[in-house]
C-alpha cells in the first residue's frame, strides 16, 4: 500500500504543478514507483510539463465514468520505467467528479504505486476538496509574497481540520539577494508564521521556465540549484535527514563575484 | 353577564374583590436610604401579583409613591421572569412616572443564563493557531496559546490574552466593554478593536519593540503599553468580577 500526497497552495501560480512534476520525477529517480495525478480537471497542465501531452488517449474522468480501465489511462513516462501520469480531462470541469469517486480512484492507485502525487487546482472549492480528500499527506507550496502566504495559511487551516497529519511546507522561488535586502519576505518569518514543518526551500531559477518549455522536469538538470532542492525534498519524503538548502551559495555565481569585486550590490 | 366569558368575569370580579379586602399581601414596599425596595411574593400567580402591584401604585399607596424621582429595587424571590413577563412588570411600574427601576433581583436564573455567567467569569484556554479565514468567538476572557495569523480573527466579550503573536484581528469587549484589554507576547496586529473603537496599528502606532505589550482604551483612544503597567491602568478590573 502506497502513500498519496497532495500538492496544494490556495493561490495560483506559485508552482504547484512544477513541484508535483519534480517531486514525482525525483522519487522515480530514487527507484520508487510513482503515479502523478492531475487534479486540475478542465485546466490540465501536468502532462505538458512532463512532455507527455501527445500520448494522452484516456483520462481521469474517463476512468471514473467507466469509459476505460485505469491501466489504459495511465501514461508511462518516456524517461523512467516506474513513473506514470494520470492526466485530467480538458473538456469537463471540476464538478465532473465527486469526492467519493476520487477517494476510490486514489485508493486503487495506492495498491499499485509507492507514491501517488496529486496536483491540486488553485482555490478552495470542489476541485480542492476532490484532490485533498483521498490524500494521506499534504504539501503546501507557497512563495515569499504576502498574498501567497495568506492563502497558504488559509489552506493549512482547512487541511488541519480535515486531516489528522499536519501538512508540510515548501517555500518556492526564493531570491536570496532580495530577501537579504529586505525586499522579499524572509523565509524564517514565513516559516514562523505558518508554523508547520518545512520540507524544502527552492531558490528561484530561470532554468525552471526553460525546462517547462522543453517538457523536461528541472530535476533532470544537474547544474540547477532548484533541481538539487527538489531532489532533497524527495529524499526527505523518503525519510532521510537532509539539511535545508543553503540559499546563500546561490549568490556565489560569477556575476555576483564580479560585482562584489567592483563594490556594486 | 351572560354575554361575557367566564375568564373576563373572573379577572375583574376576583381581582377587585381580593385587592379590596386584602386577603393576602403580595407586594411589600420598604423604604431604605437607597430608595424603595419592592418585595414580591413568589408563591402567588403573576396575574395576582401584577394586579395587586397596579392597585397599590395607582390607588392605595399614592402618598408614599409620589414626589421626586425614586430609585426602586424589585426583589422577586424565587420567581423567574421571562423577558416578556419582565416587560409587563416594568409597564406596571412605569404607570407612576417618578419610579425608576434600578435593579430587578431574582434568586433564580435559567440554565442558559447561568452558563453565560459561568463563561464570562472564567478564562477560557484555547490552543492552536487561528489561521487566515478562521474565527474564534467567546463569551468572557480568552487565553490563546498560539498565534493569530493575518486574515484570522478572535472576538471576545471580555479581554484577550495571547501567548504567541497577534498578526491578525483581535476584538475585545465586543459587547461594549471598554475596560477590556488585548495582550500578546508579540503585538503585530493588522487591526485591533476594543468595544466600538477600531485601530489600525501599522499606520497608527507600530513601534517595533519586541516586548510583551497590551492595548487598552483611554478616553476612547486606543493606547499601548508595556505589560508591567497593567496593574496601574486596570487596577481593579478583575477584582470586580
Amino acid at each position: 500500500m502506497g502513500e498519496a500526497i497532495v500538492v496544494t497552495s490556495g493561490k495560483g501560480g506559485v508552482g504547484k504543478t512544477t513541484t508535483s512534476a519534480n517531486i514525482g520525477t525525483a522519487l522515480a529517480i530514487n527507484g520508487k514507483k510513482v503515479c502523478l495525478v492531475d487534479g486540475d480537471i478542465g485546466l490540465r497542465n501536468l502532462d505538458v510539463m512532463m512532455g507527455l501531452e501527445n500520448r494522452i488517449i484516456y483520462d481521469l474522468v474517463d476512468v471514473i465514468d467507466g469509459q476505460c480501465k485505469l491501466q489504459q489511462a495511465l501514461i508511462k513516462d518516456k524517461r523512467f520505467e516506474h513513473l506514470f501520469l494520470l492526466p485530467a480531462k480538458q473538456t469537463k470541469d471540476k464538478s465532473a467528479v465527486t469526492v467519493e469517486q476520487m477517494d476510490a480512484l486514489i485508493k486503487e492507485l495506492k495498491q499499485d504505486f509507492d507514491y501517488v502525487i496529486i496536483d491540486c487546482p488553485a482555490g478552495i472549492e470542489q476541485g480542492f476538496k476532490n484532490a485533498v480528500s483521498g490524500a494521506d499527506q499534504a504539501i503546501v507550496v507557497t512563495v515569499p509574497e504576502p498574498t501567497a502566504v495568506r492563502d497558504a495559511d488559509r489552506v493549512i487551516g482547512l487541511l488541519e481540520k480535515e486531516k489528522s497529519t499536519s501538512p508540510k511546507l515548501i517555500i518556492n522561488r526564493i531570491r536570496y539577494g532580495m530577501m537579504k535586502q529586505g525586499d522579499m519576505l524572509d523565509v524564517d518569518d514565513v516559516i514562523q508564521q505558518l508554523g508547520i514543518e518545512i520540507v524544502g526551500v527552492v531558490p528561484d531559477d530561470e532554468r525552471v521556465i526553460k525546462a517547462s518549455k522543453d517538457g523536461e522536469p528541472i530535476v533532470m538538470n544537474h547544474e540547477s540549484r532548484a533541481a538539487l532542492a527538489y531532489r532533497n525534498i524527495a529524499r526527505r519524503i523518503l525519510g532521510e535527514q537532509v539539511p535545508l538548502l543553503n540559499l546563500e551559495e546561490k549568490e556565489g555565481g560569477f556575476m555576483t563575484r564580479m560585482k562584489k569585486l567592483f563594490g556594486m550590490r | 353577564m351572560a354575554g361575557k366569558s367566564p375568564h373576563t368575569a373572573n379577572k375583574w370580579g376576583w381581582g377587585d374583590l381580593r385587592s379590596m379586602t386584602n386577603l393576602k399581601n403580595y407586594v411589600t414596599i420598604k423604604g431604605t436610604k437607597d430608595g424603595l425596595v419592592f418585595i414580591m411574593d413568589d408563591t402567588c400567580s403573576l396575574e395576582e401579583l401584577l394586579a395587586q402591584l397596579k392597585e397599590k401604585i395607582e390607588h392605595s399607596h399614592q402618598q408614599i409613591l409620589s414626589g421626586p424621582l425614586i430609585p426602586i429595587t424589585i426583589k422577586l424571590g424565587f420567581r423567574y421572569l421571562t423577558k416578556e413577563q419582565e416587560q409587563q412588570l416594568r409597564d406596571v411600574i412605569s404607570l407612576k412616572g417618578n419610579l425608576v427601576i434600578k435593579h430587578i433581583d431574582s434568586s433564580v436564573v435559567s440554565k442558559q443564563e447561568a452558563l453565560l455567567d459561568k463563561l464570562s467569569s472564567t478564562i477560557r484556554v484555547e490552543t492552536g493557531t487561528v489561521r487566515s479565514g478562521q474565527e474564534l468567538r467567546h463569551m468572557g476572557d480568552l487565553l490563546l496559546l498560539g498565534d493569530i495569523n493575518p486574515g484570522g480573527g478572535v472576538f471576545c466579550t471580555g479581554s484577550i490574552f495571547v501567548l504567541g503573536a497577534i498578526r491578525g484581528l483581535a476584538h475585545a469587549g465586543c459587547d461594549g466593554d471598554e475596560q477590556a484589554i488585548i495582550a500578546a507576547s508579540e503585538l503585530r496586529p493588522t487591526q485591533l478593536r476594543i468595544a466600538e473603537v477600531i485601530s489600525r496599528p501599522p499606520d497608527e502606532w507600530m513601534d517595533g519593540s519586541y516586548e510583551m505589550e497590551f492595548a487598552y482604551l483611554e478616553d476612547g483612544q486606543m493606547s499601548i503599553d508595556k505589560m508591567n503597567q497593567v496593574h496601574k491602568i486596570r487596577a481593579d478590573y478583575w477584582d470586580k468580577r
